[in-house]
C-alpha cells in the first residue's frame, strides 16, 4: 500500500490505484460524473479535480485519472477547486438544462445561474454507458461519434444498435438517467437505441426474465452451462 | 469495391489494427466517402467492432460517411480569403450547384466544402478543384471554371 495524503487526512492507496477511489473509499467526497469503478477512469466530466502537490509543486488535475504516488498531498476542497468546479458544472448544466442531478449539484456547489447559450440536450457525454458496454459487457453496441459540438453517444449509422443485448447495463450506469428500458409482454426495449429484444420466459415461474441475446452472450462469455439460464434468478435462489 | 479489393487494402498493412485509420483513407480515397457495408466488412475481417470504426469515421473531416461527388471544390474561409470575398466565392458556388456547403449536386459531380486557409494567402479569394489551387477568383470566373470539369 503506497501512503500519502488528502486534505491533510494520512490515507494508502493500491498500487495502480487513482486517487478518486482511495478518497471516496475513506469517506471524502468529491463530485464526480464519468467515474465508474467497473471500468477505466476516463476524465471526461473533470468535476472531480483536485490540488495535488508532489515535490513542492501543485497542479490540478482530475483525481479519476491521477495515480496513487507515495507522498504526494491531495486538497479537494481549495478555493481554486471550488471556482473551477462551479465552472464546469455551469457549462454542464449550459448544456443539459433539464437533467435534475446536474441541477441538484449546481444548486449544491452555489451556482445560481447560466450564463452561457443553453441547449437542450440531455445527455452528458461522459462515455460512462459507452465504456461500460465495451469493457464490462463486451457487446459494442454503442460509442461516441462525430466531433466537437456535435459530439453524440449512439450506435454506429444512428439507427438501431444491432450489437445490443439489451442488457440494460447503461440504463444502470447512466449518471443521469436519460437511458430509458421498457419492458412490455415478452419484450425488452432500450429506447435511447431503438433495441427491441424478445425475453426468455422461465420454466419455473413463467415470468419473461431477460432477453435472448443476453443470456446467449452471458452464458458463452462465463461459460455457463447449457441450462443454466432456463430458469430465472428468483426461482433459483 | 469487391472484396478482394478490401482485404488488399487491409493487407497492404498486414492487417494491423493500428493501421485501420490509414486504411479508411485508402478505402476514401478509392470510393471518394466510406460507405456502410464496406465499413461493415472491414469490422468483420479485422475484427474492430463497428462501434470504434464509426467513431474514427465521423472525428475527421478527411473521412465521410455521405456520399461525395466526383469533384471535390474546396473554398478557402482563412482570413485573407475571407477579407478577399472568399464568402462572395462560396454564396456563387451554392446558387450555381445549388448545394449548401458540405453538401453533393444531385448529379454526384460536385462535393462543395470550406476549408481554413491553403497556404497562398497572396492568390485570395482561393479555391481548390481536386487538389488544383484557383487563385484570384471573382463570381465571374465561376461558371467558367465549373464547366472545366463537367
Amino acid at each position: 500500500m503506497i501512503p500519502f495524503s488528502i486534505d491533510g487526512q494520512p490515507v494508502e492507496g493500491r498500487e495502480n490505484g487513482n486517487v478518486l477511489e482511495v478518497a471516496l473509499d475513506v469517506g471524502i467526497e468529491i463530485p464526480h460524473l464519468c467515474y465508474h469503478e467497473s471500468v477505466k477512469p476516463y476524465g471526461a466530466c473533470r468535476l472531480c479535480l483536485v490540488e495535488v502537490e508532489r515535490h513542492g509543486r501543485k497542479r490540478m488535475t482530475t483525481s479519476c485519472t491521477y495515480p496513487v504516488l507515495e507522498g504526494i498531498q491531495v486538497f479537494t476542497q481549495t478555493e481554486k477547486v471550488l471556482r473551477a468546479r462551479r465552472m464546469i458544472i455551469e457549462l454542464i448544466l449550459g448544456m443539459c438544462p433539464g437533467d435534475t442531478l446536474i441541477q441538484e449539484m449546481a444548486k449544491e456547489m452555489g451556482v445560481e445561474q447560466i450564463r452561457f447559450k443553453q441547449e437542450d440536450k440531455d445527455c452528458i457525454l461522459c462515455g460512462l454507458c459507452g465504456r461500460i458496454c465495451e469493457e464490462v459487457v463486451g457487446a459494442h453496441a454503442i460509442q461516441f461519434a462525430f466531433r466537437g459540438d456535435k459530439r453524440e453517444m449512439i450506435p454506429p449509422f444512428l439507427g438501431e444498435a444491432m450489437n445490443c443485448i439489451a442488457c440494460g447495463a447503461c440504463v444502470v450506469a447512466c449518471p443521469v438517467d436519460v437511458i430509458k428500458m421498457k419492458e412490455q409482454g415478452d419484450e425488452r426495449t432500450i429506447l435511447r437505441w431503438k433495441r427491441t429484444l424478445k425475453m426468455k420466459q422461465c420454466k419455473i415461474c413463467g415470468n419473461y426474465f431477460a432477453p435472448w441475446f443476453q443470456l446467449e452472450k452471458f452464458k458463452e462469455q462465463a461459460k455457463l452451462a447449457k441450462d443454466f439460464f432456463d430458469i430465472c434468478y428468483t426461482c433459483r435462489t | 469495391m469487391e472484396s478482394s479489393e478490401i482485404n488488399t487494402i487491409i493487407n497492404q498493412y498486414k492487417g494491423k489494427e493500428s493501421a485501420i485509420l490509414a486504411i479508411l483513407q485508402d478505402i476514401q480515397g478509392k470510393e471518394k466517402y466510406l460507405p456502410k457495408e464496406i465499413l461493415e466488412q472491414v469490422s468483420q475481417k479485422m475484427q474492430i467492432p463497428m462501434t470504434h470504426i464509426f467513431r474514427l469515421a465521423t472525428f475527421y473531416n478527411a473521412l465521410s460517411i455521405k456520399p461525395r461527388g466526383k469533384h471535390k471544390i474546396d473554398v478557402c474561409l482563412g482570413t485573407a480569403c475571407h477579407v478577399r470575398g472568399g464568402n462572395k466565392i462560396i454564396d456563387k458556388l451554392e446558387r450555381d450547384l445549388s448545394v449548401s456547403v458540405g453538401e453533393t449536386t444531385k448529379d454526384k459531380q460536385f462535393t462543395l466544402e470550406s476549408v481554413r486557409c491553403v497556404g497562398c494567402c497572396s492568390l485570395g479569394p482561393v479555391a481548390v478543384i481536386d487538389g488544383h489551387v484557383y487563385g484570384r477568383l471573382t463570381q465571374d470566373k465561376i461558371p467558367a471554371l465549373l464547366k472545366e470539369f463537367k
